[in-house]
């Protein structure tokens, strides 16, 4: 009776239930076990309470105001970017694409700290440019705007990649034909480009903006200190004054993060209806536009942003690692390697959160690769009536705050697992199964849209020459979206890597993760071990990153987002 | 291979009106069908219920006494040895020429030196042998359709299904493909079914025409029979050139219907009474000479001759052929020498 498995699908029969139970028990038993303790809290009236604070409000606002304009700076920054360096004729495409990726790798809260660095009293920057603000004076970033403007630079290069996959499918006869009509580079932007690209730009936009919901690192830095609270910082300051009611409470309030996510991501499936422009017949190579005179101008304002953006913060981080105490002022004398020395050779647990980090961060990817293109296939190819519930379902956590995940599965996994009788709390697998929920969508989505792009006509032209479901996954759709699993994989990879609040609360002795390493070293006032421990994850992160353009030869064409 | 059977084949989206209402029809062993009608009339419909991308919600498909398609289930397109020429080609980016064209080999596990001779086989047949290494994004749309049909010539499928192939070709390559489509049926001697809105091309080609129109099907025949003798207003209409006359019907039992008959039916001013429409191919409209009087109302030259649209003394429509000149608003006598009741 169910039409989904009709055998005109001709997909194995497992695959839908596997995908559904799966994602099931990844992401919706956890947040059922929350909901479950929310309305209970909600049934003894505590609820009702906790939502008429005026603290809960004003966070509620500051979590909408934060993630927004956060989101237009992401695709006003990401957009520049994503068009002026696939479309147009800039020179150092590449040192400016691979420089532009950087911030999203780096740990929000590192990068909270980096700024605040930057661009507090005593930064050498200003100071050298003498518009350094008076010893004493309130930092700037320490305000609504200040978060804000660090969400959009942390998220604008999802924007970029998403909005990039978009662009580097667009015909480019298309293109050409609209060239050959008459029209000017810019009306060929406006009627062409832009119009194709939007549903890249919807989706890096709603990517932006559930990101800013869920960010815990950069108001924690940020907003603590001058008491602005958004519903993430929230959730953990209730944690952190752990009372009677406090699973209660969060669920109260994580069920607001929840709403306030789907309702983002319901406006952005309402703005991509009639947009499924799947391009048809070949595509891939991009075209160009010669800029003339105005060349020289975008390259340096593209360098000025990078340099606000990256060097200039990154720059600051660096000196923090290499001066003995914070404020001192880096000079020959007073630099030293001790930070570096301390955490490499010294501390076993910095060099145990390495270990941890890269294997949970890898598993997570390549995991989430296998399930993301089976996942991403049966949302394309399936039934409308369940493709919808399952999107929702996989979205959910992911809109969720980390520090959500972590109780939900402490809620779930405090207890032995049932029929087995191990308990997975307090080992390492708790917190690769929160990775995998909280990550399941950033690795899906370059999939889905890699899936929805794909004519419909390749695959049905394999499966008329006799090819099977596992043939033309292998022959025709994994290389096909080649380039966008790739992104998948490096994405989830950074991000996993990189990750702090999941961890933060699922960690205990020897499964410390490296945002665990480095929040504790910052928390216990060691500014420059913190620091030291950046500068080499961001060592690593870069590291990695040119070893996959060493490999980018031998992979399709779009593997590295990064590279033309 | 056997006999292609449609049977009462219906397929609701649930929009409220069926896309393919009641089809039936029997496609001869080795037969060339094209299925015609207007856009959204629900042809690509129903090839692709016989491809077994899209299950019927009723009837059956038959192939000989193979039953690929009914109420208790249907058999995938990969198992029905069947082979599709797409509209976008859908040939796969990633991989040669040569592998496009080899990939149903592949599936099938032959490999070896008689892969490479099949491949390079089909490939001859459709005059690509140089291009073998080449991607499909380094080919023109005509090569780029060659290659699709390689891909359907390398094994020897039942039936092979082309949706409006030609559509997004130029002119010329459309006559070198329409020879190419004849050869490749010649060839390969499998039942072909041809999706396509150009008339002109479907007469060409096929052995058998079958015109749908809103999801229904009006007539199947061979192009000579369709076009001398069509069902109904819409195949009329649809068919040919021609334009179609209302008469008054008074008793004519023939369906052929010669001057006489059209003449005193045309000059019979009698009003009321049941009418019934006649075609009248421009062919058989002569200029000159003993006549009914109408006038010129355009002209269009065609290089071998003018076409002419003509209306007559009571106002209808009437299309002709002229070898010399006429100018609009020129007052001519004709003669029909047939018509068919539709």
């Amino acid at each position: 009776m169910p039409h989904f498995l009709a055998k005109a699908n001709s997909q194995p029969r497992w695959l839908f239930p596997f995908v559904v139970t799966f994602v099931a028990c990844l992401c919706v038993l956890p947040l059922a076990r929350l909901v479950g303790a929310g309305i209970s809290s909600i049934l003894s009236g505590k609820a009702l309470a906790l939502v008429l604070e005026p603290s809960v409000w004003s966070a509620a606002v500051n979590t909408l105001t934060t993630s927004f304009f956060g989101m237009i700076a992401a695709v006003l920054i990401g957009g520049l970017f994503a068009l002026a360096l696939t479309l147009a004729d800039v020179r150092g495409k590449w040192l400016l694409s691979f420089l532009f990726m950087l911030p999203t790798m780096i740990p929000p809260q590192v990068q909270a700290l980096a700024w605040v660095g930057m661009s507090g009293p005593s930064s050498p920057l200003l100071k050298a440019l003498g518009i350094a603000p008076a010893m004493g004076s309130p930092q700037p970033l320490y305000s609504v705007g200040g978060i804000a403007l660090l969400y959009g630079v942390q998220h604008a290069p999802l924007v970029y990649l998403s909005l990039r996959a978009g662009l580097l499918a667009l015909p480019r006869d298309g293109i050409e034909a609209a060239k050959l009509a008459g029209a000017s580079p810019f009306r060929v932007l406006k009627d062409i480009i832009l119009p194709l690209s939007l549903p890249g730009i919807i989706a890096g936009a709603a990517i932006a903006f559930v990101s800013g919901v869920g960010n815990f690192g950069i108001p924690a830095i940020l907003g603590l200190p001058a008491q602005i609270y958004t519903l993430p910082t929230l959730i953990y300051s209730r944690l952190a004054s752990f009372g009677g009611n406090t699973f209660g409470d969060i669920a109260v309030l994580s069920a607001m993060i929840g709403l306030m996510a789907v309702a983002g991501l319901q406006i952005q499936e309402r703005a991509l209806r009639g947009r499924d422009y799947r391009v048809i017949g070949l595509s891939g190579a991009s075209a160009t536009f010669r800029l003339g005179r105005w060349r020289p101008a975008l390259e340096a304002f593209l360098w000025l942003l990078l340099f606000v953006m990256l060097i200039a913060p990154m720059a600051a981080l660096v000196s923090a690692s290499l001066v003995p105490a914070y404020g001192v002022v880096l000079s020959l004398k007073t630099a030293s390697f001790s930070a570096y020395e301390e955490i490499l050779f010294r501390q076993t647990v910095t060099r145990t959160a390495f270990g941890n980090s890269i294997f949970l961060a890898g598993t997570t990817a390549l995991g989430l690769l296998v399930i993301g293109v089976l996942a991403g296939y049966t949302l394309t190819r399936g039934a409308s009536r369940w493709t919808g519930l399952l999107s929702a379902m996989i979205e959910i956590p992911y809109a969720l705050p980390g520090i959500v995940i972590s109780v939900a599965f402490v809620l779930v996994f405090a207890a032995p697992l049932p029929f087995l009788g191990v308990t997975i709390y307090g080992t390492i697998w708790i917190i690769l199964a929160a990775y995998f929920a909280s990550f399941l969508a950033v690795g899906l989505k370059p999939v889905v849209s890699a899936l929805r792009q794909l004519d419909p006509a390749l695959e049905e032209a394999a499966r008329l020459s006799g090819a099977g479901f596992y043939r033309r996954l292998f022959d025709i759709i994994v290389p096909l979206i080649a380039p966008a699993a790739g992104a998948s994989v490096i994405l989830v990879f950074l991000i996993s890597c990189n990750e702090l609040t999941v961890s933060a609360l699922l960690w205990s002795a020897g499964t410390q993760t490296l945002g665990v390493a480095i929040y504790n070293l910052d928390d216990s006032g060691s500014y420059d071990l913190a620091s030291a421990l950046s500068v080499l994850v961001v060592l690593m992160v870069v590291v990695l990153m040119l070893l996959l353009e060493l490999m980018a030869a031998r992979l399709p064409k779009g593997v590295v987002p990064w590279r033309n | 291979m056997a006999k292609l059977i449609l049977h009462k084949l219906c397929k609701d989206y649930g929009t409220g009106k069926p896309a393919v209402n009641d089809v039936s029809l029997d496609i001869r062993e080795g037969g060339f069908l094209a299925l015609l009608g207007p856009s959204g009339c629900g042809k690509t419909t129903v090839l692709r219920m016989i491809a077994g991308f899209e299950t019927p919600s009723d009837g059956s498909i038959l192939l000989g006494e193979r039953v690929l398609a009914d109420a208790s289930g249907v058999i995938p397109p990969e198992k029905r040895n069947m082979a599709m020429v797409f509209q976008s080609y859908a040939l796969w980016p990633h991989m040669t020429v040569a592998d496009n064209v080899g990939y149903p080999l592949k599936v099938r596990g032959i490999s070896g030196e008689r892969h490479r001779e099949k491949v390079s086989d089909a490939l001859k047949a459709v005059r690509l042998e140089a291009y073998a290494g080449r991607r499909p994004a380094d080919l023109s749309g005509g090569q780029r359709q060659r290659v699709a049909l390689a891909r359907c010539l390398v094994t020897a499928p039942d039936v092979v299904l082309l949706d409006e192939p030609l559509a997004n070709l130029d002119r010329h390559l459309r006559q070198e493909m329409e020879e190419t489509f004849r050869e490749f049926h010649a060839r390969s001697g499998a039942t072909m079914i041809y999706v396509t809105h150009d008339q002109a091309e479907a007469m060409a080609l096929a052995t058998d025409v079958a015109v749908m129109s809103e999801g229904r099907l009006l007539q199947v025949a061979a192009p000579a029979e369709i076009y001398a003798r069509p069902e109904g207003r819409l195949v009329g209409g649809l068919i040919g050139q021609g334009a179609i006359l209302a008469l008054p019907e008074r008793g004519a039992v023939r369906r052929d219907l010669g001057w006489d008959e059209i003449l005193t039916r045309l000059v019979d001013r009698v009003p009321g009474g049941t009418r019934m429409d006649v075609l009248v191919r421009p062919q058989d409209v002569v200029l000159g000479g003993e006549g009914l009087p109408a006038e010129v109302e355009g002209v269009l030259f065609e290089g071998e001759r003018y076409a002419l649209r003509l209306t007559l003394g009571d106002g209808q429509k009437l299309r002709a052929y002229s070898r010399v000149a006429c100018t609009e608003g020129e007052r001519v006598t004709v003669r029909i020498n047939a018509g068919w009741r539709l």
